[in-house]
């Protein structure tokens, strides 16, 4: 068999394996809410809509599964995937077990571009709460960035921490810049409306969120696929990953910018979802192992799923309301990542 | 594999670790380097390796400036072990031998039978078969010693450089490993504390303070009065009644 044969039976199989699933996940998200919506349902719309069968469906059923349920379904599917990947790519990245896409201020910098343009009322209404929360995004990750090289991170093990604080110190100071805008300009009203954006929320998510969420997170697990044998050899850290013929700098540059990118896109939509990029590259090594082959698609596939789930329970834990989809995912979240923290120690011994 | 050092220096932040150091091992020597704590040797190391670039002076592998090969290309053809490489992951010890492929893997070349044999034959020539699952945290510091060394030899370099090797080893692995290596068709540049260790090796390079104080065949560089001034003790060469190869011995000065 030749090589680019074998690539593709490779892609073939783990698409095989992977797509069902999805499938599963996103159908429990169009069916299961306040009112529950058989699967037979669904997939008439799911025809009607993409084949233009005409099958006899209620338009307020359809109206819900196509315009609201959908959606949603697929930008958390989009979201979570995009995370876990960014998660166990900084997590070798900077060889740090606790780092997640939020450890770079890249959520606390987007959540202090949301209320600038929603509170503060830059850009005098022109622009949008997504691209402040973008922007402010890649503003806290420059500024983290530029820390951390001035702080002296690099190439060895320690220097790697270096990121790790610089971060921290970001996440601090725009923090403090958000609820600096928000003590100063909101109204109680807003001041609710924000905080619920800001600890995630998928309500407002419509097509358009899905032609951007969806095909970025494939692109974004895409590159970092390519990269798994790279990653491997960071398990020794920089060094002996440079002398294992990997482009260290260069990788570094392209896969940070990668996540980085990922993340503010995706809490630009959906506001700032804890605990994803954390808890679930370590879920996903635990069931695959740490080899970033089998760990990319993996974490991946959890992360969708994971997410899905999330935000079906979101929608019916308490009736008639919605929770914050960070809200459940920190309550799922924290224990599990408690247990990994115990286990690993544990092992460690 | 030839690898030659043109008058190296190099220096962090106005320090100089390493002046003018000249040297040269031909294809297949085993060159040894010693000197005292800090002389240098890891330096040197790094910089034959291409892993830092010198301030001045220029590396030549087979007769070709290190500087103008690509990072793949360096590691295709050089292996190193460095001290303390250490790793949280929970990989088996056959995968830490299986990094050593990456240089020869791409999207287009992906893992093959002759990437296993490769790694088979290197777990066996450090003796660790029997250690292939193990997972790393599990493993004491000479067993992980020794899998960095399978690491650097299933890269099937033409030159492995090897930071003090035998460190926490013991005596039985001490003396296969560098047995190892000297049988290995390879060129191997070593650092060793171990001067009988030294002696042992085709050639001898000698640092002092970043200097380069004596080179030669083991007899010409490890002199008693050279490592006597070098390392500030009193050392003696002797025979044992065995008749076998002369060794030194050491006491403070």
């Amino acid at each position: 068999m030749s090589a680019a044969a074998a690539l593709a039976w490779q892609g073939v199989r783990g698409a095989c394996l992977a797509l069902p699933v999805l499938a599963a996940a996103v159908l429990a998200g169009a069916m299961i809410g306040e009112t529950s919506l058989a699967p037979d349902l669904v997939l008439s719309v799911l025809v009607n809509k993409l084949a233009g069968a005409g099958l006899p469906v209620d338009p307020v059923d359809q109206g819900i599964i196509w315009s609201y349920r959908l959606p949603r379904a697929l930008v958390a599917g989009a979201c979570g995937a995009a995370l876990a990947v960014t998660g166990v790519v900084l997590q070798a990245l900077l060889r740090n077990a606790l780092a997640d896409p939020y450890i770079l201020g890249i959520s606390a910098g987007a959540s202090t571009g949301a209320v600038a343009v929603t509170i503060a009322g830059l850009g005098g209404g022109a622009l949008s709460l997504s691209f402040g929360a973008f922007n402010g995004a890649l503003l806290a990750f420059g500024f983290v960035a530029i820390l951390a090289r001035a702080a002296g991170a690099g190439s060895s093990r320690a220097a790697a921490a270096q990121i790790v604080l610089a971060g921290i110190a970001g996440s601090q100071l725009f923090n403090a810049l958000t609820a600096f805008i928000i003590a100063k300009s909101a109204n109680a009203d807003q001041a609710r409306g924000i905080m619920f954006w800001l600890m995630g929320n998928l309500s407002g998510v419509r097509w358009p969120d899905v032609w951007l969420a969806v095909p970025l997170a494939l692109a974004g697990w895409m590159v970092c696929r390519f990269h798994a044998r790279a990653l491997d050899a960071f398990t020794f850290g920089t060094d002996s990953a440079a002398a294992l013929g990997i482009p260290v700098r260069r990788v570094q540059v392209v896969l940070i910018f990668a996540t980085a990118l990922m993340t503010a896109v995706m809490v630009s939509i959906v506001g700032s979802i804890g605990f994803v990029g954390l808890v679930i590259p370590h879920a996903a090594r635990f069931l695959v192992g740490p080899g970033h082959r089998r760990l990319m698609p993996a974490a991946a596939l959890t992360g969708a799923v994971f997410l899905i789930g999330a935000d079906i329970v979101s929608r019916i834990i308490i009736p008639g309301q919605v929770l914050p989809i960070g809200v459940v995912t920190a309550l799922i979240g924290a224990p599990a990542f408690a247990i990994i923290l115990v286990r690993g120690q544990r092992t460690a011994r | 594999m030839r690898i030659e050092a043109r008058s190296l220096s190099f220096s962090v932040r106005g320090k100089a670790l390493l002046s003018d150091v000249s040297l040269s091992a031909q294809p297949g020597e085993t060159l040894a380097l010693v000197g005292p704590n800090g002389s240098g040797k890891s330096t040197l190391m790094r910089l034959l390796a291409g892993l830092a670039r010198p301030s001045q002076g220029d590396v030549l592998l087979a007769e070709q400036p290190l500087a103008r090969l690509s990072r793949r290309e360096i590691a295709q053809r050089i292996a190193i072990v460095e001290q303390q490489a250490d790793t949280a992951e929970r990989i088996t010890a056959r995968s830490v031998v299986e990094l050593g492929r990456t240089p020869w893997l791409s999207a287009l070349r992906p893992w093959s039978g002759e990437d296993t044999r490769q790694v088979d034959k290197a777990l066996r020539t450090v003796e660790m078969e029997a250690f292939a699952q193990r997972e790393w945290a599990t493993l004491s510091g000479g067993e992980r010693q020794r899998l960095h060394i399978a690491r650097a030899l299933a890269q099937q370099p033409g030159l492995l450089l090897l930071d003090e090797p035998t460190n926490h080893l013991d005596i039985h692995h001490q003396l296969s490993i560098l047995n190892c290596v000297r049988n290995l068709k390879v060129t191997a540049v070593v650092a060793l504390h171990d001067l009988n260790q030294a002696l042992t090796c085709d050639r001898v390079a000698v640092l002092s303070g970043g200097r380069l104080v004596a080179s030669g065949t083991p007899q010409q560089a490890l002199t008693p009065d050279t490592v006597s001034e070098v390392f500030g003790i009193t050392a003696r060469q002797v025979r044992d009644a065995g008749g076998g190869a002369p060794h030194l011995s050491f006491h403070l000065a």
